[in-house]
């Protein structure tokens, strides 16, 4: 098993975000992660990488890693990428995606070159701060920054949130193409189209739970529980 | 006239690079950690008397690069075992710790090398003339220092416009969750940009020490005209400090040099100022101390957020 969560809680200040939540994933799968806004989507990745601290028990590959710090949990080959992208503004495209190569001396499976050639646009501005990037080429930037550690599975939280359709398919093309890599996915999404697409497995999120597990069929088929849980 | 312009330059100029040496660390500490370090001009003391019972066995060269190393260390130190730990409790606790700290270690240094100034001077032959100008001698050592300072600065620019830790530092500056999330270690990072920031303190105490005095005060003397040029230059900017550091540095040296008192300088400007009254009389040489804060008034009212700083302070 890639990942196994078990009975996962955590909080904000008093108020209990995560009420128990379990899932697992398996290697190579790309599971979608849905649900309305504040169900608790985005706190359930964060507490994986220990930046909301967690209750319970994440397993990844086996071992225990809630509440480590979170280089440590990147090390083992767990890949974040956050809401809010964070690009390092004051470097340089080229220097935000070297920064995610761990280790120097063992060179992964992606390369710069390999990004600047899937998007021109970063090409463009490789060396130009990345903070005048526009937000679907931050996007790009945060997720390939990321793949450059060589992560065996990612999480990517609302990748597509904000941008022009054009771009969001464009970053359902990359997704995609991280799949065919082999790399396990975790991928929180608003957006039902492009998760129902990409993954193999998708869970609803509600209330701080795991409320429906399925594949996209199945999901589109229960039609109660898209009323219920996601449609607005 | 002229002699007095060149010197005073010269001069301001030594005294604005040791406090980059001072406020470069303070600053770089402050932005990564977001904690406001009370006792970094205790490690420039530390410095300075770590090099004078050093030097005594190994001299001076070997001293100006050991007692650095000394304060580094125990600069990280200090980060792994004590602010670390405070650092759950949040800034209020980090800040009281410094200022704790800067008290401990006060208190210390009076302890081990007494309560008078120690003869740490530099070493005979750097007390030589290295040019004179109008009868005026300007010595080796304060070339070697003004000559130090340059080079440090050229490191420290290397390091982080030009490595790779430069550039984790750099990045944690905004995002330091982030540079964790990538699988660098940041808790390590922070321990060595403080270590480094003390060694640079450090540094700054081995060469100020002889000019400057090395005595139990020396921090309390230094410690808030440092915090001043952080706030001028900007809370958390480089150049801010830079520019603010060599700002000060000239001001004052400027104010002691200049051979006139306050009647002189407001009747100049058209008023009429008795100049045997109370405030008419006080020299521009004793109102020196007092215009780094005078500058940091004007700046917090004027410019709050400094300089070239982002936040406001």
């Amino acid at each position: 098993m890639m990942l196994e969560v078990n009975d996962l809680h955590a909080y904000y200040g008093k108020s209990h975000i995560l009420n128990g939540v379990n899932f697992a994933m398996q290697e190579g799968e790309v599971v979608a992660l849905l649900g309305r806004n504040g169900v608790g989507r985005s706190t359930t990745v964060k507490s994986i990488m220990g930046e909301v601290p967690p209750q319970g028990s994440i397993r990844f590959r086996g071992e225990e890693i809630a509440g480590m710090p979170n280089h440590r949990i990147a090390r083992r080959g767990l890949g974040y990428v956050p809401e809010d992208r964070d690009i390092f503004p004051t470097l340089t495209v080229r220097q935000n995606l070297e920064l995610g190569i761990k280790n120097t001396r063992k060179p992964g499976k992606w390369k710069v070159e390999q990004f600047l050639d899937m998007f021109p646009n970063l090409a463009r501005r490789a060396d130009a701060p990345a903070g005048v990037l526009s937000g679907g080429e931050k996007q790009m930037l945060t997720i390939s920054r990321t793949l450059m550690g060589d992560p065996e599975l990612i999480m990517i939280d609302e990748p597509t949130e904000g941008l022009a359709p054009l771009i969001v398919k464009q970053i359902g093309e990359l997704i995609s193409e991280i799949a065919k890599a082999g790399v396990s996915i975790l991928l929180v999404e608003q957006k039902l189209s492009i998760a129902m697409d990409i993954s193999h497995r998708v869970l609803v999120m509600g209330h701080g739970q795991i409320v429906f597990e399925g594949t996209p069929e199945e999901l589109r088929e229960d039609e109660a529980t898209r009323k219920e849980w996601l449609e607005v | 006239m002229l002699e007095i312009v060149i010197f005073s330059t010269l001069n301001g100029i030594l005294y604005g690079l040791l406090l980059f040496m001072l406020s470069s660390g303070l600053t770089l500490i402050f932005s990564m950690m977001g904690v406001l370090n009370f006792a970094h001009a205790s490690f420039y003391m530390l410095g300075a008397y770590f090099a004078y019972t050093l030097g005594m066995h190994t001299g001076f060269w070997p001293a100006l690069i050991l007692a650095p190393l000394l304060v580094g260390a125990l600069g990280a130190l200090v980060e792994r075992f004590g602010l670390r730990r405070v650092h759950a409790n949040g800034h209020v606790a980090e800040l009281l710790f410094t200022f704790g700290l800067a008290y401990v270690i006060d208190e210390l240094v009076q302890m081990m090398w007494g309560t008078v100034a120690v003869a740490y001077r530099e070493p005979a032959y750097m007390r030589e003339p290295l040019f004179t100008l109008f009868g005026t001698d300007y010595s080796i050592f304060r070339g070697v220092v003004i000559l130090i300072s340059i080079l440090m600065f050229v490191a420290l620019w290397y390091l982080l416009k030009k490595t790779r830790v430069g550039l984790m530092i750099r990045a944690a500056l905004t995002h330091g969750e982030m540079v964790g999330h990538l699988g660098h270690n940041v808790p390590r990072l922070f321990m060595g940009v403080f270590g480094f920031g003390c060694a640079l303190a450090g540094l700054a105490g081995v060469i100020g020490g002889p000019i400057m005095s090395t005595e139990p005060g020396m921090a309390a003397t230094l410690g808030p005209i440092v915090f001043v040029v952080v706030v001028v230059g900007g809370m958390g900017s480089l150049q801010g400090a830079f520019y603010a550091s060599l700002l000060i540095g000239l001001i004052q040296t400027f104010f002691v040099a200049v051979n006139a008192s306050v009647a002189d300088v407001v009747n100049a400007m058209g008023a009429n100022l008795d100049p045997y009254g109370e405030l008419g009389r006080i020299s521009l040489a004793t109102l020196a101390p007092m215009t780094p804060f005078i500058l940091l008034v004007l700046i917090l009212i004027f410019r709050p957020r400094g300089l070239m700083g982002e936040l406001e302070p």
